[in-house]
């Protein structure tokens, strides 16, 4: 990249991160309730599956209480790093036509989704970080972080969030071709619910269903960096997981692209 | 059709047809159209040929539905044409080509691109870093923007705080930080106060002369055009009706002046003369067909104490209240030999 157009794009996130900053400090309260959400969510989990195992004299499936409680934590807190929300929104700027100033701008709108998204993560973490420590001293969680781990964790997050925005942005796209997407966004969310390890470690469910979340993208947006933080993968699964976070995200561009295309061009037949 | 090549938009032939599925009532019918959905085209634009040079301020006129923002929003580039040749700045506008995006503007009235949340001048900073406007250029240009809308009280305050009039100034001002070449203006004072219409009419002649900027304006206020459009085009039913000045569309299409005179006598009967559509003061207003004009003035000259007389076309908006009722290009019945219905009469043809 050229020295001016690095420029440019530092410049430009720069703009858009500041306006972001603006625009979210005023939604205090909604943050606080989608924050509660992301925090409850992991909490009931973990209260739950801590449950079952102390019933079953300990353990399900190689999870103590206290294992549960390491996993859910981290879990919660890769969650909101790699969390996105495209499709939640991109309908109603289909819909009411708010896309056709984004396409009159000479950038891709995914820049200033990418910039709003990356400043609500870090403005959140004033809280996230918090209630993970709350959370560490309430249930007392079996963390085991090696700094081999943790540096490898960094990528891991980065790559997970590259795969999830980049596919829930393409995921999004489909709004171009119908307006009713609700129920589409409710059936993904459920997918995802199962598939990211979100519901449960990935280990405890059936054999085929692990077989299946190897071959989607689900896994390798959060439960992969989940797994590797807490010690839980060797060597081998490392590097087979690294490769399918570059493979997806790779897949996951290809995707965006042909869609957007086809997606803008009907858009520009119809009218927006 | 010969082409201008000074021309930066050059439509010829230009045609959009919208397909556009056909709902049935009924839950039956909502079943079907899940395996078999019916649609239906529609003709928006219809071969509409015309070219605009640099600094020129056209307005699209035309009833709702007309096609002028269909037109409009091809210009920009937000829909792409079904068939037809069409070069905007030397680009296909369609293609949404960077250099293209950077020259150009589009400001819709009653919506707002600008961020809602945050005040106007946070939104220029990021209106600066998109278009990646030189620091002085900025300044200098949110300087006079500001002494000329009058933004200085507004651009602290959040957008959503603004009334309408307001907020269209902050639109205008945002969507000019670029100084862009070329302007879509689509309803610009679309629900604004007539002061407040005014201030930007002025505002937009200002900055095309200022800029040397060619300005295509669509707007239902006859005022907007009558004030700024050098020329016009009428749309109606996706059909080029006309394309030309004003004064020549009102010599082409009001079949009728109107005649006011004063009079020593004005209780007379002057329903011989022509259709009385006005007394007031001393004054009558008469209808009189346009051909008859000149007999209709002389003969009254003759035959009546006059004290004034004067001879005026129809208001703009009743002429072109009429071309819209009629719903075609109909030119007077003696004119049809000399200009075939639909045809460009102005610049663009020749």
């Amino acid at each position: 990249m050229k020295k001016s157009a690095l420029q440019y794009w530092l410049r430009y996130y720069r703009a858009e991160i500041r306006a972001a900053l603006l625009i979210q400090l005023q939604y205090r309260a909604a943050f606080v309730i989608w924050l509660l959400e992301m925090i409850i969510e992991p909490v009931v989990y973990l209260v739950v599956w801590s449950t079952v195992a102390r019933a079953r004299g300990g353990e399900v499936g190689g999870f103590s209480p206290e294992d549960f409680a390491a996993y859910f934590i981290v879990f919660m807190l890769v969650n909101h790093f790699t969390y996105s929300w495209t499709f939640y929104v991109f309908e109603e700027r289909v819909r009411t036509g708010k896309l056709s100033f984004r396409l009159l701008r000479p950038l891709h709108p995914i820049h200033s989704d990418l910039a709003f998204n990356l400043t609500y993560k870090f403005l959140t973490l004033v809280v996230m970080l918090p209630t993970g420590i709350g959370l560490t001293l309430a249930f007392h969680p079996a963390f085991e972080f090696t700094a081999g781990q943790v540096l490898l964790a960094v990528p891991a997050v980065a790559l997970a969030f590259g795969v999830r925005f980049v596919f829930e942005w393409a995921y999004a796209l489909v709004a171009f071709w119908t307006t009713r997407i609700m129920a589409l966004n409710e059936m993904y969310y459920v997918i995802l619910l199962f598939l990211s390890g979100q519901v449960a470690p990935l280990s405890l469910f059936p054999d085929w269903v692990q077989t299946l979340s190897y071959v989607l993208p689900f896994r390798w947006m959060v439960a992969f960096p989940v797994e590797l933080l807490l010690g839980h993968l060797d060597r081998g699964q490392i590097i087979a997981g690294f490769v399918a976070q570059a493979a997806w995200l790779g897949l996951s561009f290809l995707l965006l692209k042909w869609l957007w295309a086809r997606g803008v061009r009907r858009y520009s037949a119809v009218g927006g | 059709m010969e082409s201008d090549s000074a021309a930066i938009v050059h439509a010829r032939d230009l045609t959009k047809v919208y397909r556009v599925p056909v709902r049935e009532s009924g839950l039956g019918a909502a079943f079907r159209s899940l395996f078999r959905r019916k649609t239906r085209d529609i003709l928006a634009v219809n071969r509409i040929s015309f070219d605009i040079r640099e600094g020129e301020i056209v307005g699209f006129l035309g009833p709702n539905g007309a096609g002028k923002t269909t037109t409009l929003k091809m210009l920009a580039g937000l829909l792409y044409p079904t068939s037809g040749t069409l070069k905007v700045l030397g680009y296909p506008p369609w293609k949404r080509e960077k250099h293209f995006l950077r020259q150009i503007t589009l400001v819709i009235g009653n919506r707002s691109q600008l961020v809602w949340d945050i005040p106007a001048a946070d939104s220029f900073e990021l209106q600066r870093a998109i278009y990646n406007i030189p620091r002085d250029q900025f300044r200098e240009t949110v300087a006079e923007l500001t002494e000329l809308l009058d933004l200085a009280p507004l651009l602290r305050k959040p957008l959503r705080n603004l009334s309408l009039g307001e907020r269209m100034k902050c639109e205008i001002a945002g969507a000019l930080l670029h100084r862009p070449r070329l302007l879509f203006l689509d309803e610009p004072t679309l629900g604004l106060d007539v002061t407040m219409q005014r201030r930007i009419r002025e505002f937009i002649k200002y900055y095309n002369q200022r800029y040397h900027a060619t300005v295509l304006l669509s707007s239902h206020y006859m005022a907007d055009v009558e004030a700024l459009c050098d020329r016009i085009l009428v749309i109606h039913h996706g059909q080029l009706l006309f394309d030309g000045e004003l004064d020549e569309l009102i010599e082409r299409f009001s079949t009728y002046k109107t005649i006011e005179v004063q009079t020593r006598a004005p209780e007379g009967d002057l329903s011989r003369y022509g259709e009385v559509i006005e007394r007031s003061d001393g004054y009558v207003s008469l209808r009189v067909p346009r051909k008859e004009t000149a007999k209709v003035t002389e003969r009254l000259l003759a035959e009546l104490p006059i004290i004034d007389l004067t001879v005026e076309d129809p208001p703009v908006e009743e002429v072109v209240e009429r071309i819209f009722a009629q719903g075609h290009a109909g030119p007077a019945p003696d004119e049809e030999a000399e200009r075939a219905p639909g045809t460009a009469g102005g610049r663009g043809a020749s």
